[in-house]
This record gives C-alpha cells, sequence and structure tokens, in this order.
C-alpha cells in the first residue's frame, strides 16, 4: 500500500514538473508592443566627409615617402559628425549629430533608433547633413506613408542610392 | 554574511530533499541527483535535436516551413521530437539552476571545489546561448524578437561597425546564409559546453552522470507525455515588415528579455558584468579556510590503493615507491584536490585503534585530528560512561545536529564526514565496553557533503567494501541513519528505539574481557 502510494506520489510530482515546464515554455505572455501602435525605425551606418579636405602631394613628398605608403594625396581621417533629423507630421522626432565611431573618428558614424506612432497616414521628412557644412542638409526625402496596426517601416540611408530609403 | 543566505536557502533544499524522500527511493530523489538529470537532458536534447535537424531547411522562408511541417504533418516523430528538445531544454535550465543554488546553499563551491563552480557558470552561460540560438532558428515572431533585442543589446558594444540589428531592418534584409550561421552555432556552442562539462568532472571521482534508471524512466514519460498533451509550436512565421505585439516568453531562457529591451545599454551590459564577476568571485567571498589536507605516512603505507579508490575527489594517486620499502606503490595526496574529508583515513587498513603495541600513526591521516586523536576522544567521552544502555554516536559537522541530546544514555562524537570513521572503531567501541551501541550517522542518503562518505561507510560496514567490518560485531548493536540536516526527528525516534532494543538485548560477555585474551587480540591487530 506505502509502495502504491509511493507511486503515486511521483506520478503527482512528474506531472507537476510538467506542468511547470508546459506553463513557463510559452506563458505569461509578453506584451513587448503597445497595443494599437506602429512603429517607424530609422537606421543607418554612414560615412561622413572628412573633417579637412584632402591636400594633394607634390612629387618630391610622395618621393620621400616609404615606397609602400606613397599616394597622391594627403587625407586627414576625422570625419565630421552627422546631422540627422526625423519630423513626423511636422513634430520632430529626432534631432541628432552622430559622431564617427572609431578611435580616430574615422569610421561610419551609426544610429538605430525606433519610434511608435499611431497608424494611419503620416507625412514624414528625413534630412541628413554629412558635410563640412553647418547650415542646411545634403539630404531631405519628404514622404507620405501609411502604417497600418502593427507595422514597421525602415528608413534606411544609402548615399549611393540617393539619400533616405524607406523599407 | 554568506552563511545568512545559504542556512534559508539550505533550509528550503533540506525540506525539498525530506518531502521528496517521502514519495522517491533514496537513490531516485531527484534533488539528489540534478547534475545527472541535467546530463540525462542533455542526451535528449542531442538525440532529438539529430533527429530535427534532419527535417530542418535553413533558409529565411524555409526555416519556418520546415519545422511547421514537422510539427503538424509529422506531429507523431518530428513534432514530438521539436517538443521533446524544447522542454528538455527547459528541464535542463531548471536542474542545472537548481544544481548551482543547491551547491551553494551546501557549501560545496569554495576551497578546492572552486574549479567546479567557476567551470559550471561557463557551462551555464553557454547552455543559454545556445538555447537562445535554437529559439532564433525556428524564425517565427518569437525568434524575430529574440533576434532583434539580442542584436540591439550587442550593438551597444562599440565593437560592430555597422549596427548587427540592421540586418533585421527589413524584409528584404535578411539572407538565409544568416541561418546558416545560426545552425552552425547551435552544433557548435553545446559541443563546447559538454567538452566543458567533461573538465567540469575532472576534479570528482566517480562521477554520476546518469539518473537511476527508474528516475529516468520518470522524467522521460513526464516529458514524452506533456510533448503529446501540450506540443511546441510555433508563433506564427516572422515579419520583419511588422512588429509582434505579443509574444510567448520561454521564460527559463528568455526572463532577461523584457529587461535588456526597456533598460539602457549601459546599464545592462554592467549589470550583466557585475554579475558575472559577482558569480565568478563567489567561491573566495569569502575564501574557505584552508584545513590542513591528507598527510600520508610512508612507514604505515603499504600502498594497497584503498584510499585513492574512495577519495571522492581524486586528490590521491598512487606512484612508484620512493622510500626503499618492499611493496609496489605509495599514496601521494594533491595538496590542491583535497578536500580533508578524512573518507581515505576512513578507508586505510592501518588506521585501527586496537594499536597499542606501537604508536598509532595510520598510513594516512588528517594532520589536523588524527585516528589517534579519533581513539583519544572516544576513550575520553566514554571514561566515565555509565548507566543502562549507553550509545555513542558517531556523525559528521554537515549531517543531522547532534547538540542538545537529551538522553542521557547517548554521547556523541562529530567529523568532518562519517567516511573519515575506520570501521574497526565500532569494534573497539563495543568490544572494549565503552558502550553498549553506536549509531553512525550523517548527511542524507546520495547527498553527503564529501559525497562518498555515507556510500562508503554503507558499504564497509556491509563488508562490500574494504576496510570491513569485522564479522564478530554484533549487529544488533550497531544502527545507520542517514538523515540530513533535517533529520534530527528521525535521529530522536531512533535513539529511542534503539535504547529500547538494546535493554531487551541480553547481557553481552566482552568477547576480550581477560587481559591474555586483550594482549592476544590486539598483536593480532597490529599485524
Amino acid at each position: 500500500m506505502v509502495r502504491l502510494l509511493q507511486f503515486a506520489g511521483q506520478g503527482v510530482f512528474y506531472a507537476m514538473v510538467a506542468v511547470l515546464i508546459g506553463y513557463f515554455a510559452t506563458t505569461p505572455v509578453y506584451q513587448q508592443f503597445p497595443e494599437g501602435m506602429a512603429q517607424l525605425k530609422l537606421s543607418f551606418a554612414h560615412g561622413a566627409r572628412r573633417e579637412k579636405a584632402c591636400s594633394r602631394l607634390t612629387s618630391k613628398e610622395i618621393a620621400k615617402l616609404p615606397p609602400n605608403e606613397r599616394r597622391p594625396n594627403n587625407c586627414e581621417r576625422k570625419r565630421v559628425a552627422v546631422h540627422v533629423q526625423l519630423d513626423v507630421d511636422g513634430t520632430r522626432l529626432l534631432d541628432a549629430l552622430l559622431e564617427p565611431i572609431g578611435l580616430a573618428g574615422d569610421g561610419p558614424a551609426r544610429i538605430y533608433r525606433k519610434f511608435p506612432v499611431e497608424p494611419g497616414a503620416h507625412i514624414v521628412i528625413a534630412r541628413l547633413r554629412d558635410s563640412r557644412s553647418t547650415e542646411g542638409f545634403d539630404y531631405e526625402t519628404r514622404r507620405e506613408v501609411f502604417l497600418a496596426e502593427g507595422q514597421n517601416i525602415a528608413i534606411d540611408f544609402k548615399a549611393d542610392a540617393g539619400g533616405f530609403i524607406f523599407r | 554574511m554568506m552563511e545568512l543566505l545559504r542556512a534559508p536557502l539550505r533550509f528550503v533544499f533540506d525540506r525539498a530533499e525530506q518531502g521528496l524522500g517521502l514519495i522517491f527511493p533514496p537513490e531516485w530523489n531527484p534533488m539528489l541527483n540534478l547534475g545527472a538529470l541535467g546530463f540525462f537532458f542533455y542526451w535528449i536534447i542531442t538525440a532529438s535535436g539529430i533527429y530535427v535537424y534532419a527535417f530542418f531547411d535553413t533558409g529565411v522562408t524555409q526555416a519556418y516551413d520546415s519545422i511547421e511541417y514537422m510539427t503538424h504533418d509529422q506531429w507523431y516523430a518530428a513534432g514530438v521530437m521539436r517538443s521533446l528538445h524544447r522542454y528538455a531544454s527547459d528541464g535542463l535550465i531548471v536542474v542545472m539552476l537548481l544544481h548551482f543554488i543547491r551547491e551553494f546553499s551546501l557549501d560545496r563551491y569554495r576551497g578546492v571545489r572552486w574549479f567546479s563552480w567557476i567551470t559550471g557558470v561557463v557551462v551555464l552561460i553557454l547552455v543559454y546561448i545556445a538555447g537562445i540560438t535554437g529559439y532564433w532558428m525556428v524564425w517565427d515572431q518569437l525568434a524575430q524578437y529574440v533576434a532583434i533585442v539580442t542584436t540591439e543589446w550587442l550593438d551597444h558594444l562599440p565593437i560592430f561597425g555597422e549596427p548587427i540589428a540592421r540586418n533585421f531592418l527589413s524584409p528584404d534584409m535578411l539572407e538565409s546564409r544568416f541561418f546558416s550561421l545560426m545552425v552552425f552555432m547551435h552544433i557548435a556552442i553545446p559541443l563546447i559546453a559538454l567538452i566543458l562539462l567533461w573538465v567540469h568532472l575532472q576534479r570528482v571521482s566517480k562521477p554520476r552522470i546518469n539518473p537511476p534508471r527508474g528516475l529516468a524512466i520518470g522524467v522521460m514519460a513526464s516529458l514524452l507525455l506533456l510533448s503529446l498533451i501540450h506540443p511546441a509550436v510555433s508563433q506564427g512565421p516572422a515579419d520583419l515588415a511588422r512588429v509582434p505585439g505579443t509574444i510567448g516568453l520561454d521564460w527559463f531562457y528568455l526572463p532577461l528579455y523584457p529587461i535588456l529591451e526597456t533598460l539602457p545599454g549601459p546599464l545592462t551590459w554592467g549589470g550583466a558584468g557585475v554579475i558575472l564577476v559577482l558569480f565568478c568571485s563567489i567561491p573566495w567571498l569569502p575564501p574557505m579556510r584552508k584545513t590542513p589536507v591528507a598527510e600520508v605516512n610512508l612507514e604505515n603505507c603499504n600502498g594497497c590503493t584503498r584510499c585513492a579508490n574512495d577519495c571522492p575527489y581524486n586528490a590521491i594517486s598512487m606512484r612508484v615507491r620512493s622510500d626503499g620499502l618492499p611493496f609496489e606503490s605509495e599514496a601521494v595526496v594533491d595538496p590542491s584536490m583535497c578536500v580533508s574529508c578524512g573518507i581515505c583515513v576512513g578507508a586505510c587498513p592501518t588506521a585501527t585503534p586496537f594499536r597499542r603495541a606501537s604508536e598509532l600513526v595510520s598510513g594516512i591521516d588528517l594532520p589536523e585530528r588524527t585516528v589517534a586523536d579519533l581513539r583519544q576522544e572516544v576513550e575520553k567521552i566514554c571514561q566515565p560512561f555509565k548507566g543502562k544502555n549507553r550509545i555513542l554516536m558517531f556523525g559528521c559537522n554537515h549531517g543531522v545536529s547532534m547538540s542538545g541530546l537529551k538522553q542521557e544514555n547517548v554521547r556523541s562524537i562529530s567529523m568532518r564526514c562519517i567516511g573519515q570513521l575506520p570501521p574497526s572503531f565500532i569494534d573497539y567501541v563495543l568490544s572494549k565496553k565503552f558502550a553498549d551501541g553506536v549509531v553512525l550517522t550523517g548527511c542524507s542518503e546520495n547527498s553527503c557533503h564529501a559525497r562518498f562518505g555515507a556510500r562508503w561507510t554503507d558499504a564497509r560496514v556491509a563488508r562490500e567494501r574494504d576496510p570491513q567490518l569485522r564479522r564478530r560485531v554484533p549487529r544488533e548493536r550497531l544502527r545507520v541513519l542517514w538523515a540530513g540536516r533535517a533529520g534530527r526527528d528521525k535521529l530522536d525516534t531512533l535513539l529511542r528505539n534503539f535504547t529500547d532494543d538494546l535493554a531487551a538485548l541480553p547481557a553481552e560477555k566482552s568477547p576480550v574481557h581477560k587481559a591474555s585474551e586483550r594482549k592476544k587480540l590486539m598483536e593480532l591487530a597490529d599485524g
């Protein structure tokens, strides 16, 4: 009888373990994004112009250089910060100066930001300056987008492709 | 400070162990088989993973579709295997975490045990990474969430030129190559973990890596039933053009993900770093007081190998004889691996208290408390020990508490481990009439603080392992109780019953009550 009760107890124990594992394997559910919202995601990695323009080396200067380091131009490595703005329906969601990465500041400036927005039609304006000028923007894209609930639109930037890309 | 943390945890584990002890035989008790269960889950994961891999396609759309095929079209085989893979992985995390906390609560992580602790921490991290890459491969909405949060978190490190989360920016940016990488990681990381598990066990002898058959069958059956009743399913295909709102998180693997995506990166990385450093430094917070390790006395060591065979931590090896005595080998203690449990002393055939003709020095001994000291303690505690039904109890510092015993007929000696007691002491106590009965007690069965103290003692008393208890010892005058810390009630009951049993026994004549016979026996014992 005791042995029977022990087996029954073991059965209950195994059932409890199975329920515990089965339950916490997926529940309770987690609301990771607010219901009834959509999302804009702005992300790019872009190398801006160098802080100083390259200077042309003379043939004498080139000759002085070790053979494996000879080049026509002398360029300082540091790049300028990228200035980026994002407006949605006239509201500025982002206005940031993105410093170049790298110890010498010669890498690309990078951004990865998410903005929850109401679903529906929106006017999105993205601007970017990557030159040495201190005013105005080198790239500007105005796009009317329609975001359904739960939809995600990514705004990328590729200078080669002409500027901002809405994906 | 640490003891304040350990004590309540130990209380919980003791109670859990005791509760499970009511329904499981001692060798099946899941709480005493956590490490072995971990291995068992690992093998289930491996076998089911190999099966599932045969049907898995690596591709942006193929991955999800192939898993859907397994789950729905071939639910009876690949679907069950997928569920087993999933639930066994969760089970692995549960037993690993319990194993960690239990070892901490039992103070089995400091001193020479730092090695197992640190390698265990690394294995735990690897198992988590392996599990997370597994979720990634399904490429459902949960996978999308896991991929994005993981890469966003990694992007807080200033080591990537371009944010790696950009790989999941939009559907057109994801490549099938990514799944090949995930498959590689999902196979390579568990293999590395397995190698580390081997390293993890290097400092223990005879590690228990397989659970008892009954327990294995029970666990397997429960996982199978769970897989059939509540199969693991995907959470809708991943779509990078959408943001999954509600996710069914696996709370065994992903409980920190909501924190990772909510708190600032420097804070989460800083926190992770602090936790990792804390985990890795716990064995030295504070460091365990190093007790003098076992010492070999070559003049008394005949190289019988019993101490090396019984050492639970591989701290003793047999080397070629170095002192010229006509024996093949000699025992050598590695101080960096010895925990000073004294089990080797209990195994040494020269550690007999009957020795009187020469000084009592055993072949291997603990300098802090030698066999001679132990004999002296026995004699001291039993002089005078008058009255009827006198019981001398040998216990250990980690088992049932022997303090505050109310019975006047009971006296006790506590040792580092009950395995430290050579069986000849039982004979000595009874034959010399120091007491009328002997009780051996200690940690609960299968849960010896020094791993094999209770097991070897049982085997020595049962005459199944050397040094064996002599046949002449009246078994009705010996009781053994493996009750653990929470077993004080059991001990009190045993002592009461044993007292009654001793009272009912006929008065026994000492087999060595004549001086001439005693001398003869001592000479025999000496040699």
